[in-house]
């Protein structure tokens, strides 16, 4: 695709070294209140603040290029925070031309519960005049706009922020010296911000250490100088914005958080799922997970080819798995279109495989670096004939591990492609979660290639399909065929039209029966009441924050957030008969017959009139407020800005 | 793929045979060359004689196709032009098989093109046997991409006049390690071509004249003898120092492989090219996989997961 270098610009990079560290401790998950969460403040002014104050949470926009490194800078605060085990979530734009561009980092972190990458910022870092005048309406009220003053002039009337300027690019010139030029600002710029916030200095460095270390000695040299140079930033004039994030306590028996991101968590996921073969073709943003695969495989004794193109890639996924080695392969949006008669295919032959697609702006080439939920229906129905098929669909970058074992699961019980629908949101946030307990996730698989008894059938019609592998001796002599030709019991082909209809509903029932098995489907906040929340996929987090606003409208509200999208969780119609109204918010648009995707699915499964439909195309993920509106807009509330908080965390001590 | 319990009640191995491998009765017009093509296919099975469970047979859509079903061997029918990639992927992920993927030109050379090539860029261990009648048979006398100029067909009724294409130009310039071409009326040459297909390490094709009797009668007239051709052969070299050697095709000179390609219709049969000296993707697949197993000595499955997971903390 002609993306390819965006790849580039977008795949985190993280430097690993080899060996253990003793991870820090993290508090076991009792929901914490934050001071970003609206609940804690429903009215809407400014938090009482004290000097030095200690704040739960803090969201940092860094706004430049894409070639500065702010990503960068984003990662090793993302980093920091899951070491010191606090919550984090980030959120990244990144331009889809080849090299350059504005791009943006926001990284929220803190104690307590870290859902959304925030609404708007308290803190932007402004590295260029269009970074300002393009983000200066995220900053908060009582925010700090930090920018810098060798390329910003901001707007002298505006009194709303704290404006600081910083020399970046001069100081850190001045810092690494002449021959870096001003490489190294976004280092500089960390530096400031350790100053700020009170952040841990032994960690940073120790990260930047691990980030660059390996390469050349004068880089590593030059990154701690920017770093302490921006520390050592005169403190006079920060001495009205220094802030501490609240610590929290060490928790000795809790499992380390993990930092990373949602492509890699899912990659991660297949690994230990026991998948040690694939096949894909590059596409943004699915390219890092065939990356990953690429390197990573080799090592645990399996391959990834890189093919001609993505019917090529699909179908060598299918001989992997044919050959008794559960495969993945993978795509966005225009890729799975191109697998689709190969996934027909698989449904017919009854084959295992798990397709990831990373959801992107659609159709066509469409915005390849934005999100979008449009492929809900290609996923479901994407192919000729009746072709039922799993779709998955993961809520959090942690949620990324776990379903990637479940689909990996599910592909070699019901002997079917399983898709797991994932976005461009989840593919490129960062965020911090437990460190599995891989010991006991960790799935050995091998092909099973004992000798099959006479009685073996590759298609029983009363009983799941359990291929024989080539290398298994059949007893009956006779050696099996997969066919994609409608067929009987033992794989002949037959046009006979009893048997087709049998076939067709025994493919349908397997699928249905994976339902049963599906851990129960839990509804966050009001358990019954006047409005249930229904999501999938990266608006997770925004919904869950969105509960808390709008019940304090007085609203009784739930959320429930479907991980399982074909077939669909079997309780779903008992939890919607609780409600008054059902809106189902997705990244999608709300097509010719007024829902989005998921609603207009789940609409023709329950015909329940409740269930309207939330839609948007603009190409970025939900914000709280945007939700918590248009649903109060929706239910006719008189204040549809209930239980929004006006100010910045920062406020009340900025103005002092 | 879960275990069974019960234990295998097959007879002991016996030496493969006709009858062993015959498999479903074939679905092909009487006077098909493809027969003929299967019957050799036996054949070369009982000469090579490989353990039965370890043969796999699998094609794409068409006429030939239906290959797999005819014969007694684990196998399948994949999708229109897409067999190599998923044989390239049972070879690739199943070393211990011997791979043998069928078809036919439009699968191969048109819908397929793009996989033909790369699949011998790549060189997997495996055979590809394409059964040419240079016309659709299966959706009944469409041009194929082989069908010659002035080829009267339902989509050309007036002659085709788009260029065919040259298969051994196409596979030698592909990269493919074995390039033969043979004739369905010449059942001993035929076998021969497979066998020493099958035998040779890295992408093997031969194509083979196979005459639809029902929609392009007549077809290979000119390299059958029987109607009044001739069937040429290529003559090897010796590496014996006479004279007449020097005449001889050396199946390592690509450039003198080429030049074979373009002589004129019905052209010559025999071994175009052969490269022993290009390592398979399976090799270097599993050379990469030792050398960097080797540079995480060995660690298990689980160490090397818990180390990355640590480097994430």
């Amino acid at each position: 695709m002609q993306e390819l270098s965006a790849i580039r610009e977008q795949s985190f990079y993280y430097h690993r070294v080899d060996g253990d560290r003793p991870g820090t401790q993290r508090e076991p998950s009792n929901f914490m209140v934050s001071l970003n969460s609206p609940s804690n403040n429903p009215e809407g002014g400014p938090a009482k603040a004290a000097p030095n104050r200690t704040l739960n949470d803090v969201v940092i926009r860094l706004a430049g290029n894409s070639q500065d490194g702010i990503q960068a800078v984003g990662g090793f605060l993302a980093r920091l925070a899951g070491r010191s085990a606090q919550e984090v979530m980030t959120y990244m734009t990144i331009p889809s031309t080849i090299s350059g561009g504005p791009s943006i980092f926001q990284v929220r972190m803190g104690t307590g519960d870290i859902l959304s990458a925030g609404d708007r910022a308290d803190v932007l870092v402004a590295f260029y005049q269009h970074s300002y005048e393009s983000h200066r309406a995220a900053l908060r009220p009582g925010g700090v706009l930090l920018y810098d003053s060798d390329h910003v002039t901001p707007n002298p009337d505006d009194k709303e922020v704290t404006a600081v300027g910083v020399p970046m690019t001069s100081a850190t010139v001045e810092a690494v010296g002449g021959s870096s030029k001003e490489k190294g600002k976004n280092i500089y710029v960390l530096g400031l911000l350790a100053r700020m916030f009170d952040l841990n200095v032994p960690k940073l460095t120790q990260l930047i250490k691990e980030r660059f270390g390996g390469k050349n000695e004068d880089i590593v040299r030059n990154a701690l100088l920017a770093f302490d140079a921006g520390y050592a930033y005169p403190a006079e004039n920060l001495h009205h914005i220094l802030y501490k994030l609240d610590q929290p306590a060490p928790a000795p028996n809790a499992r380390p958080q993990v930092t990373t991101d949602g492509n890699t968590a899912l990659t991660y996921g297949l690994i230990t799922a026991g998948v040690r073969y694939g096949a894909g073709y590059p596409i943004t943003p699915w390219s890092s997970i065939m990356e990953t695969l690429r390197t990573e495989l080799p090592k645990y004794g399996g391959i990834f080819v890189q093919c001609e193109d993505e019917i090529a890639a699909v179908s060598t996924a299918l001989g992997f798995s044919y050959g008794g080695n559960l495969a993945i392969t993978g795509s966005s949006g225009p890729g799975l279109s191109l697998k689709a008669e190969a996934l027909g295919w698989a449904v017919m032959a009854e084959i295992p495989l798990v397709v990831v697609n990373v959801q992107r702006g659609g159709p066509s080439t469409g915005l390849p670096t934005s999100v979008e939920q449009s492929d809900l229906m290609q996923a479901v129905y994407g192919s000729h004939g009746d072709a039922p098929r799993i779709v998955l669909a993961p809520k959090t970058v942690e949620d990324c591990f776990y379903t990637a074992i479940e689909a990996a699961k599910l592909a070699r019980e019901y002997s079917t492609p399983v898709i797991i629908l994932t976005d461009q949101a989840l593919a490129t946030r960062i965020e911090a979660f437990d460190e599995p307990d891989l010991p006991k996730l960790m799935i050995e698989a091998k092909p099973d290639l004992a000798p099959r008894p006479a009685s073996f059938k590759p298609y029983p019609l009363d009983g799941l399909t359990r291929h024989a592998p080539p290398g298994a001796v059949m007893g009956s002599g006779k050696y099996p065929t997969v066919s994609g030709l409608e067929h009987d019991e033992l794989g002949h082909p037959t046009a006979n039209p009893a048997l087709h209809q049998k076939m067709t509903a025994k493919r349908r029932e397997k699928i249905k029966a994976a339902a049963k098995a599906f851990a129960p489907l839990e509804v966050f906040g009001d358990q019954s009441g006047d409005v249930l929340l229904v999501g999938w996929g990266c608006t997770y987090g925004p919904i869950h924050e969105a509960v808390g606003r709008l019940q304090s409208a007085g609203l009784k509200v739930g959320h429930a957030h479907i991980r399982h999208i074909h077939p669909l969780d079997q309780d779903l119609e008992k939890i919607f008969a609780r409600f008054k109204h059902i809106r189902v918010i997705e990244i999608n648009d709300e097509g010719l017959y007024g829902q989005g995707q998921l609603a207009t699915l789940l609409r023709a499964k329950f015909c329940n009139p409740a269930i309207g439909s939330i839609t948007k195309t603009d190409g970025l993920t939900y914000r709280v407020s945007e939700i918590v509106e248009r649903v109060a807009q929706d239910l006719g509330l008189t204040n549809i800005k209930t239980g929004a908080r006006k100010f910045s965390v920062l406020a009340e001590q900025s103005r002092a | 793929m879960s275990a069974l319990s019960a234990p295998p009640t097959g007879p002991a191995r016996a030496a493969l045979n006709k009858k062993v491998l015959a498999a479903d009765h074939p679905t092909w017009c009487p006077g098909c060359g493809d027969f003929a093509v299967l019957a050799s296919f036996y054949k070369v099975l009982e000469k090579l004689n490989y353990p039965q469970e370890k043969i796999v047979t699998f094609a794409g859509i068409g006429c030939s196709s239906r290959f797999p079903y005819f014969v007694n061997s684990h196998g399948g029918h994949f999708i229109h032009g897409r067999s190599l990639p998923f044989a390239a992927g049972i070879s690739l992920g199943r070393d211990d098989l011997h791979v043998f993927a069928f078809g036919g030109d439009g699968d191969g050379f048109s819908i397929g093109g793009n996989h033909l090539v790369h699949t011998a860029r790549k060189n997997p261990r495996m055979t590809y046997v394409i059964m040419d009648n240079s016309v659709y048979g299966l959706t009944k006398k469409q041009t194929s991409p082989t069908s010659p100029l002035g080829f009267k067909s339902k989509t050309d009724p007036w002659g085709a006049f788009d260029q065919p294409i040259n298969p051994m130009r196409t596979l030698i310039n592909s990269g493919a390690t074995f390039v033969a071409r043979s004739h369905a009326t010449q059942v001993n040459h035929m076998v021969e071509m497979m066998y020493r297909a099958a035998q040779h390490d890295g992408f093997s094709v031969v194509e083979i004249l196979s005459e639809c009797v029902e929609f392009y009668e007549g077809a290979f007239d000119a390299a059958n003898p029987r109607k009044g051709g001739a069937f040429q052969t290529i003559e090897e070299k010796k590496h014996d120092g006479t004279p007449e050697d020097a005449k001889r095709h050396d199946p390592t000179d690509e450039l003198a492989a080429f030049q074979l390609a373009l002589e004129p219709w019905p052209g010559k049969f025999g071994v175009y090219y052969e490269n022993k000296t290009r390592p398979t993707k399976n090799a270097l697949e599993q050379k990469l996989i030792a050398a960097t197993r080797e540079k995480t000595k060995g660690a298990s499955d689980l160490e090397l997961l818990q180390k990355t997971f640590a480097r994430m903390r």
